[in-house]
């Protein structure tokens, strides 16, 4: 009799190439390695220095994302690069792909896109792998129950050199959603509920995996976005079980397996749950029904509040620090406060339906006219699929610039950024002091808090939209 | 990485809870495509002010914060992203180890593979560490040991093999090379199931 494991133990157990020991960690194979321009260049360099190669190009996957511009070519055929440096660092990551024979999704690819929207996009994320990349929101891939986790450049070398990664156990907790998400509450209010509960501590150490019939119910792309942000509470990782909407959003795409193949891999993937029995390390609870439309109002992602909920009184000098460079209003709600720009996109909410969502509220209406609005698909598949729908129309009609694919105002190291007391309201996953540009403030938001914000030029309840669309049909 | 076996400075203290790798450096600093250099940067929008000149509200531009190589940090230091950058820039400005109560989990394991050693301390004694800056420390790496001024000594865990890596200065990729034979049989073995 095999003793009862968690989905995490299950995937930990069949990627040890070696067990830990008191003295060394266990050395953990890796089914998928992703790779980007911004923390692998020293780690290609490492592998040079030392005469090694690529041990399994075929596992590797690099694209490029962070760095690039999101507006066209110039007349001349230059993109128009933040810096020198930064079409150095992609003309880097071109190099290395090319002598060290490792596939990129690079310019002129159809498939190029952030890191974590391509591959879930490409049938390469799968359930019950190992995934890794020099990113933290690696966790994204959990969605498809794959243990991935963001590790640091030295690692991305290991990685490359030997397609495996030291690592010591984490523990598990299990995060319970039960019940229904409220009519117009999204998977991004959510995870935002969920870290403003638990702190943005609270998964330090640990795996979260979420479960309960609020995540069943979810589609991928929101169980994507809930993963997603698992780092945001500390986590190392987020994971979600595989079930039939997971099984049924693989098939087909390019490097999801076929035929006959394909049988024996979801046979296998059923497999791939927590077993009745089975112990995490900790529980947590959360009532999906309580959730409202959240946005931040401080600066980490653990200060998270209904938007129409008072901001708290900062208990210590920190959070005071926190509240004064938002310029926040204590005792008034998020929701007034007035927006000057408004970014949807990244690999949170960079997908189709996210971008669905925004300009369902967008149709018809106008960004209000002192706020900028930027629209930055995911990936080129979302950036065409948009297209084809007509929502490139909807986003431009409006008044909202329709940027080319990447990470854009996410990490704003392209170029694309706010001035300095500037008001962003973001579909991103940060929303440190400085992150979308010096002195920029940030709060967090759903795709369809952030249009309706826009419209509004404050931040505004998506519902009071939607109740208006109603009325209109 | 060279050996790392003993740190003795002055404490500086920056007691923020939740210190971010953004704040440790800026996203618009990591285009770079090697880890030199990066101390300049190191917490640059809090270190200097929008005219270049430095803030003196950062505890780190004060005299008694300059040099130290060993910084007290609030809770959660190094949360965000896994940017190695955040501990290439740190040891370019002179910080050699992190003592908090709480330390992210990439950072921590970035920046031990560098040789920045991230301790994790108990909360009292982090709550008076952070209300006494300026102290003198000394930090034995092998006896897992912080001496105190006066002689009191605080113990502290360290992951064994990272403790064995600081000391013997082992790059961890040599450990792994070494088990290629089990990383071929292993990949034989599923390929074969
Ligand atoms: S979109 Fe943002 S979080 Fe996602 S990979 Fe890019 S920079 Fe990182």
């Amino acid at each position: 009799m095999t003793a009862v494991r968690t989905l995490f133990e299950k995937i930990w157990d069949a990627h040890l190439v070696a067990p830990e020991t008191p003295d060394t960690p266990a050395i953990l194979y890796v089914d998928l390695h992703l790779v980007h321009e911004v923390t692998s260049p020293q780690a290609f360099d490492e592998l040079r220095a030392h005469g090694l190669k690529v041990r399994r190009p075929d596992r590797t996957l690099a694209t490029l994302d962070h760095s690039t511009p999101t507006l066209p070519m110039n007349a001349d055929g230059e993109r128009p690069y933040a810096t020198p440096q930064a079409h150095a660092q992609v003309s880097k990551l071109e190099a290395n792909c090319r002598e060290f024979g490792v596939e990129l999704h690079g310019w002129d690819s159809a498939d190029r896109g952030i890191v974590h929207v391509i591959g879930p996009e490409l049938g390469a994320t799968q359930p019950g792998m190992t995934i890794v990349c020099g990113d933290s929101h690696t966790s994204t891939h959990g969605a498809f129950g794959a243990l991935a986790f963001g590790i640091g450049t030295t690692e991305v070398g290991h990685v490359l050199a030997s397609q495996c990664l030291l690592q010591r156990k984490p523990k598990t907790l299990a995060v319970h959603v039960d019940g229904r998400l409220p009519q117009g509450v999204g998977a991004k209010d959510l995870i935002l509920h969920v870290i403003g509960t638990i702190g943005v501590n609270g998964g330090t150490g640990h795996v979260i995996e979420y479960r309960g019939c609020a995540i069943e119910a979810l589609s991928m792309e929101e169980r994507m976005t809930v993963c997603n942000m698992s780092i945001e509470a500390g986590a190392r990782a987020g994971l979600i079980a595989p079930d039939d909407t997971t099984f049924a959003w693989l098939e087909g795409r390019p490097h999801a397996p076929q035929g006959e193949a394909w049988e024996r891999a979801v046979a296998h993937w059923r497999t791939l749950k927590t077993d009745d029995g089975a112990r995490y390390d900790r529980e947590v609870r959360i009532d999906a029904s309580q959730v409202q439309p959240t946005v931040t109002y401080g600066t980490h992602p653990g200060s998270a509040i209904a938007l129409d909920a008072p901001v708290p009184i900062a208990r210590n000098a920190v959070e005071q620090r926190a509240l004064d460079y938002m310029q926040g209003r204590v005792g008034q709600p998020m929701a007034g406060t007035k927006v000057d720009m408004v970014f949807v996109g990244s690999c949170t909410n960079g997908r189709l339906p996210d971008l669905r969502e925004a300009a369902r509220i967008l149709r018809g209406r106008r960004v209000a006219k002192h706020v900028r609005m930027l629209v930055v698909p995911g990936s080129e598949t979302v950036r065409r699929d948009a297209e084809a729908e007509g929502l490139h129309e909807v986003f431009r009609a409006a008044g909202a610039e329709w940027r080319l694919p990447g990470c854009s105002m996410c990490i704003a190291m392209n170029g694309d950024l706010a001035a300095p007391g500037q008001l962003v309201v973001s579909t991103s996953n940060r929303n440190f002091e400085g992150r979308q540009g010096k002195g920029a403030r940030t709060v967090l938001a759903s795709p369809a808090t952030a249009a309706a914000s826009a419209v509004a030029g404050h931040i505004a309840d998506p519902r009071e939209y939607r109740i208006q669309e109603e009325q209109a049909a | 990485m060279k050996p790392v076996t003993r740190i003795h400075s002055r404490t500086a203290v920056l007691a923020d809870e939740n210190i971010d790798t953004d704040r440790i450096i800026p996203a618009r600093f990591l285009t770079t495509t090697t880890c030199e250099g990066l101390g300049r940067h190191c917490f640059n929008d809090w270190r200097y002010l929008p005219d270049g000149s430095n803030n003196p509200a950062f505890p780190l531009n004060h005299s008694e914060g300059k040099d130290c190589a060993i910084l007290v940090a609030g809770r959660n230091f190094g949360c965000g992203s896994s940017r190695e950058h955040a501990p290439w820039a740190l040891l370019d400005y002179g910080i050699r180890a992190v003592l908090s109560s709480e330390i992210a989990d990439i950072f921590r394991n970035n920046a031990l593979k560098n040789g920045l050693v991230a301790i994790v301390i108990g909360a009292n004694e982090h709550r008076w560490l952070l209300d006494n800056p300026g102290i003198d420390l000394s930090i034995d790496v092998r006896e897992q040991a912080i001496t105190l001024p006066g002689g009191n000594v605080l113990h502290f865990e360290l992951e064994p093999f990272a403790r064995h890596c600081l000391l013997e200065g082992v790059d961890q990729m040599g450990f792994l090379l070494q088990h290629a034979d089990a990383i071929g049989a292993f990949e034989q073995q599923r390929e074969a199931a």
